[in-house]
């Protein structure tokens, strides 16, 4: 089994119009896909990420106050998953619910010592 | 709708519930006219919660969650508004959040679980101001305190966002010029103030319940928020009123029945031909025990007596064995306190029952120059009824097509033209 990164992101924005049966909607969708991830023993882990950060660029000497990325490159947050291949990830990856509000996944294998 | 203490096992309407909850407190902090404050707080603590869930799962105490991160998105908005006018922070309740000293400890007091109920339910009775037409009344809680979106709000209405929004902003406008301050009616307001409470939740009852709409989805929500409000209203000792106890049995046997009003195929299922093992008992257990909690202090309200007839309905073996006498009763007693011509309508179905069609011909007599009986559906639809008895089949056929005209619902016409269809055959 190798290991994967998912990075998801986007969704911000039409997360502020939806109503709050959509809201409870979209969690339990989440509830039951991670869930099915844990019990396939496919789930390593996942955390989410604040809105709020700095970029440090020019050897360290520049920081701007926000993430390099904004809107919907912004990631949201990401998860680390066990799968046999790269097109194994990408199937799994596909029933993440975080499509339903436009977000983008990018699949990414862990690499290996080697 | 009863298992929001099971939180836990099931999230139920987690969202919507509380959302209304805390909407009601943040109006308390920020006053009614920052309604719109209030709301995008809200809505802001569901997203931060909805961003943090999925990846970590939902936290063993889902609603401290809530309202912690909705108490920190006020006191940075606190702080940020001090020196502004958006905030009436000389209002008393509001002065001690001026201060660092005594901000924080000011906002939990706010937060207390027993503070939460009450203005929960003052917002319900600020809502219910007898100045507020009934349908901006129930279109303001349905969106402030049960967490609907205005799409859904307009869903339940068969109307335009457009129109929903009007209406919440005429309410909120009301609010803002009034300064109106939500809280529970002092005793000797409490009786009346409530009525139209009830009068809102039974209105927002029926339009879950009544056949206009096709899409079963927004009518049980409408039903699961309306007995949820009264929910709420039997859980505060302020508000535990007999009416209170006794539109809550209405509504549960009402409920009981709603999967066997309507078949498989959509179409709507008279009293006399639903198959009785369909019937929710639990909920109809529940109902007769809210009823016989009604019968406290002098009031013999509608509600009670309507429970009452909806109890005989609900534990009638069959529709024959119906104890239309004790029915017949009931409805005598309704129109003694209210002499509503629908209730005298009503009553000739019982009549029809227990008599006859000759003699429900003669009493439906006293209501025909009713003005409301000429564009009314049920009267038609039940004159019809009288005549297809009478063996007069094409004066049935004529009452028939008249209701068919007058009712907007699908379901109803359906049924109407089934009658139909079975004189002509």
């Amino acid at each position: 089994m190798k290991e994967f990164l998912m990075l998801i992101r986007g969704g911000q924005e039409k997360y502020n119009s939806v109503s709050p049966e959509g809201m409870q909607k979209h969690m339990e969708h989440w509830q039951q896909w991670m869930g099915g991830l844990a019990k396939e023993e496919k789930l390593v882990g996942g955390q989410p990420l604040m809105n709020e950060g700095n970029t440090m660029t020019e050897g360290g000497n520049k920081v701007t106050d926000r993430p390099f990325a904004e809107g919907k490159e912004l990631v949201g947050g990401y998860l680390l998953i066990k799968a046999n291949s790269l097109d194994e990830a990408t199937e799994i990856a596909k029933g993440c619910p975080s499509f339903e509000y436009d977000c983008s996944v990018e699949v990414r294998e862990i690499a290996p010592m080697g | 709708m009863e298992s929001r203490d099971h939180i836990d096992t099931t999230l139920n309407h987690l969202f919507r519930q509380e959302s209304g909850k805390m909407v009601a407190v943040l109006i308390k902090i920020f006053g009614t006219e920052n309604i719109e404050m209030a709301e995008d707080v809200v809505q802001d603590a569901l997203v931060s919660a909805l961003e943090t869930w999925k990846f970590r799962g939902i936290p063993d105490n889902p609603k401290a969650w809530l309202y912690r991160t909705a108490r920190n998105k006020a006191i940075d908005i606190i702080r940020r508004k001090k020196h502004s006018k958006t905030i009436d922070f000389s209002d008393p309740e509001r002065k001690l959040l001026t201060s660092e000293y005594t901000l924080a400890s000011t906002m939990d007091n706010f937060w207390k679980e027993q503070h939460i109920q009450d203005d929960f339910l003052g917002m319900m009775y600020a809502c219910c101001h007898p100045d507020i037409s009934s349908e901006n009344q129930i279109t303001f809680i349905l969106k402030s305190l049960c967490g609907f979106s205005t799409k859904e709000v307009a869903r339940s209405f068969l109307t335009s966002e457009d129109t929903i929004s009007k209406r919440l902003y005429r309410t909120k406008e009301y609010f803002r010029k009034h300064k109106i301050r939500p809280r529970i009616p002092f005793p000797e307001d409490i009786n009346t103030k409530t009525k139209v409470v009830l009068s809102a939740i039974y209105l927002m009852f029926n339009e879950g319940y009544n056949a206009t709409h096709d899409d079963q989805l927004i009518r049980k929500d409408l039903l699961s928020q309306a007995l949820w409000l009264c929910k709420s209203l039997l859980d505060n000792e302020r508000t535990q009123l007999p009416e209170v106890y006794a539109l809550m049995a209405l509504m549960l046997f009402h409920t009981a029945r709603i999967d066997s009003r309507i078949s498989d195929q959509g179409e709507l299922i008279l009293l006399s031909d639903q198959d009785r093992n369909l019937w929710n008992k639990e909920l109809i257990a529940k109902g007769s025990n809210y009823l016989n909690q009604s019968a406290f202090g002098e009031s013999l309200s509608t509600y009670h007596l309507e429970a009452a007839i909806a109890y005989q309905h609900c534990t009638a073996s069959s529709y024959a064995t119906t104890n239309w006498k004790e029915i017949l009763n009931y409805y005598d007693l309704l129109l003694t306190i209210d002499n509503d011509p629908i209730v005298f309508l009503n009553r000739s179905l019982v009549i029809l029952e227990l008599n006859g069609p000759e003699e429900v011909l003669k009493t439906i007599q006293k209501i025909k120059n009713h003005k409301i009986m000429s564009t009314y559906y049920l009267y038609h639809a039940i004159l019809g009824e009288i005549h297809e008895r009478l063996m007069l089949p094409n004066k049935a056929v004529e009452y028939y097509q008249q209701a068919i005209e007058l009712t907007q619902s699908k379901l109803e016409q359906s049924l109407l033209r089934k009658k139909i269809g079975r004189i002509l055959n």
